[in-house]
């Protein structure tokens, strides 16, 4: 028993390693350049590998809290938060495509990330704590669709930001720097971390939540700790990467098929899988129109989309039959 | 005989909806006590308020201490509870679902101990569900995972058993190894509170606690005539007890009047 699961945990591991490896090795082999592939190809695998694992991390917290294999990172609001901070940064001060100046990159990260955590802020509020599930995913909802809607007016007053919200939107990693993917590894360590301390707490609730109670689970604590972990994570990743769909729903699910396992392992293997996940999407991306480059965000969600809609066929046929 | 638990003008209210009504009560400690009546009688509410469970006003008691003053590992040590339809992700393995049952023993991060282990198998063999332990839980039927879920609640090994219908999808042989279990435990001074719906079965037990409407209406011997009475009269006589072989059974009455079948 013990044997199967270290070996898929050592199988994952070297698997979201080669393809890691695959990918940087491939752009090492005709780069025209060290520095190319130092100072932008080596950083964006790198980054694309840290904004999928949080997003895997995310998505398998959020599965896990909310008892529900459709959450997804961004039911918290963040996205549309993020999608608005960054919209309210344009509108401000940009119009110019945000990626092309650094400067205005790094602005827009930070926009972005504020964006996230404050709609995780006012999506609590809404909830009045953390304290009911169904509440807080209601004003998840509530939160995501509001500012949904004033992003969009904001891009329909001020056409030329819509441009650039447009590759927000989407999600790229083309624009990673390494102090990107530094705050990304730092954000990454802490939320697994803190995520492998609650672990046990997202077993019990399996249960439902008054077992979990009844075995003595300090479930307040618990459940504001792993939103903590969810808002952080997710908004690092949207804030660097943009908006990639999809990677936070099908990792978790995926290594559900895949393993059966406690939800220790699963949020680690969720957190592998989701940064393999993103950089063979990313590679994809890059060389499936080269020299043209797709944006990852589409791929992710073609490739996702897909995969799940072949999971729910397959269960259902399967349910069918037993 | 001394009281496990102890409710004293114990109220509670669910959705707006009063669902529990001042009751006064006393589990005796190592005894099998069944609390029967009919649905919205409030039997689960008053087991989430024994077990702390359920925010109340008024007072529980276990062994003379307010339950709401225990920490919450003493109080998880003490009372384990089982509800009703409570899982709602499947994707745990049978073994770890039987293994969360020993989480108030464990440190936080430590691994789980020989002790546990052996706790665990020896649970999940008494329930028959050993040869499950490498499936999940959505893998197995209704009643093959209410053999697992018991199988929690036993490996906890705390002295105040909470069950809110145990017996939920089990087949006929394996209700009667439930029965077992129950007397085992009983034997070894654990104190057993039950919800049933098999009156049938509940009428084994030591004692039967009455409801209606939120309310206690009666708490007798399970071999009270007083106590029979009770039960034929909260389910508006539809229901007759008779003796049978040294046990009770419970025949429907039918258009009004009683069959007999003997």
């Amino acid at each position: 028993m013990l044997l199967t699961l270290g070996l898929s945990v050592v199988l994952l591991g070297t698997a979201a390693g080669s393809q890691g490896w695959q990918a940087w090795w491939s752009v090492g082999a005709d780069a025209v350049s060290h520095q190319i592939v130092w100072d932008i190809r080596l950083p964006r695998s790198l980054g694309a590998w840290l904004g999928g694992a949080l997003l895997g991390l995310a998505g398998a917290v959020a599965q896990g809290l909310f008892r529900n294999p459709l959450a997804d990172p961004y039911l918290l609001g963040s996205a549309s938060g993020a999608s608005l901070g960054v919209g309210v940064y344009l509108s401000l001060w940009g119009g110019s495509a945000w990626a092309m100046n650094a400067w205005l990159g790094l602005g827009l990260t930070g926009a972005a990330f504020v964006g996230a955590v404050l709609a995780v802020v006012l999506t609590l509020l809404l909830a009045r704590g953390v304290q009911q599930t169904l509440r807080l995913l209601l004003a998840g909802v509530v939160v995501g669709v509001v500012l949904g809607a004033v992003t969009s007016l904001i891009s329909l007053l001020q056409p030329k930001v819509l441009q650039a919200m447009q590759g927000f939107m989407l999600g790229s990693t083309a624009f990673v720097s390494w102090s990107a993917c530094a705050t990304m590894a730092a954000v990454l360590a802490l939320c697994l971390a803190l995520a492998w301390v609650f672990a046990r707490v997202l077993d019990a609730l399996s249960l439902g939540e008054a077992t979990a109670q009844s075995l003595g689970v300090p479930l307040p604590q618990a459940r504001m700790a792993l939103v903590g972990v969810i808002s952080l994570a997710t908004g690092a990743a949207v804030a660097h990467i943009g908006l990639v769909a999809f990677v936070g729903l099908a990792a978790p699910h995926l290594v559900r098929s895949l393993v059966r396992c406690t939800h220790a392992w699963r949020l680690l293997l969720s957190a592998l899988m989701g940064g393999a996940l993103l950089v063979l999407a990313d590679v994809v991306a890059r060389v499936l129109l080269a020299p043209q480059e797709l944006p990852v965000g589409v791929l992710t969600a073609v490739l996702g989309g897909g995969y799940l809609l072949w999971r729910v066929y397959r269960d259902a046929d399967s349910g069918v039959r037993s | 005989m001394s009281a496990a638990l102890q409710t004293w003008q114990l109220s509670a209210d669910l959705g707006g909806r009063r669902v529990l009504q001042d009751i006064d009560l006393q589990i005796a400690a190592g005894r099998w006590t069944c609390v029967v009546g009919p649905n919205g009688a409030g039997k689960s509410s008053l087991l989430k308020a024994l077990a702390g469970l359920l925010p109340l006003s008024g007072q529980v008691l276990w062994q003379g201490q307010p339950v709401a003053s225990l920490t919450r590992q003493q109080k998880a040590l003490q009372l384990s509870w089982l509800g009703q339809g409570e899982a709602s992700s499947l994707d745990l393995r049978v073994w770890d679902v039987a293994m969360l049952g020993r989480m108030p023993h464990q440190s936080w991060l430590a691994a789980p101990s020989a002790q546990d282990a052996q706790m665990v198998e020896a649970a999940l063999r008494a329930t028959q569900a050993w040869d499950w332990r490498e499936r999940t839980l959505g893998e197995l039927s209704g009643g093959e995972r209410q053999r697992v879920l018991l199988a929690r609640v036993m490996a906890g090994n705390a002295p105040t058993l909470l069950m809110d219908e145990p017996l939920a999808n089990l087949d006929p042989p394996h209700q009667v190894d439930w029965l077992e279990q129950v007397h085992c435990l009983l034997a070894q001074g654990t104190t057993v509170v039950s919800v049933l719906h098999e009156i049938g079965m509940a009428l084994h037990a030591d004692d039967i606690v009455v409801m209606r409407e939120g309310r206690v209406v009666h708490h007798g011997a399970g071999r009270d005539a007083a106590t029979h009475a009770a039960i034929e009269d909260v389910f508006g006589q539809r229901i007759r007890i008779h003796a049978l072989d040294g046990q009770w059974v419970v025949l429907p009455r039918l258009g009004g009047a009683i069959t007999s079948i003997d």
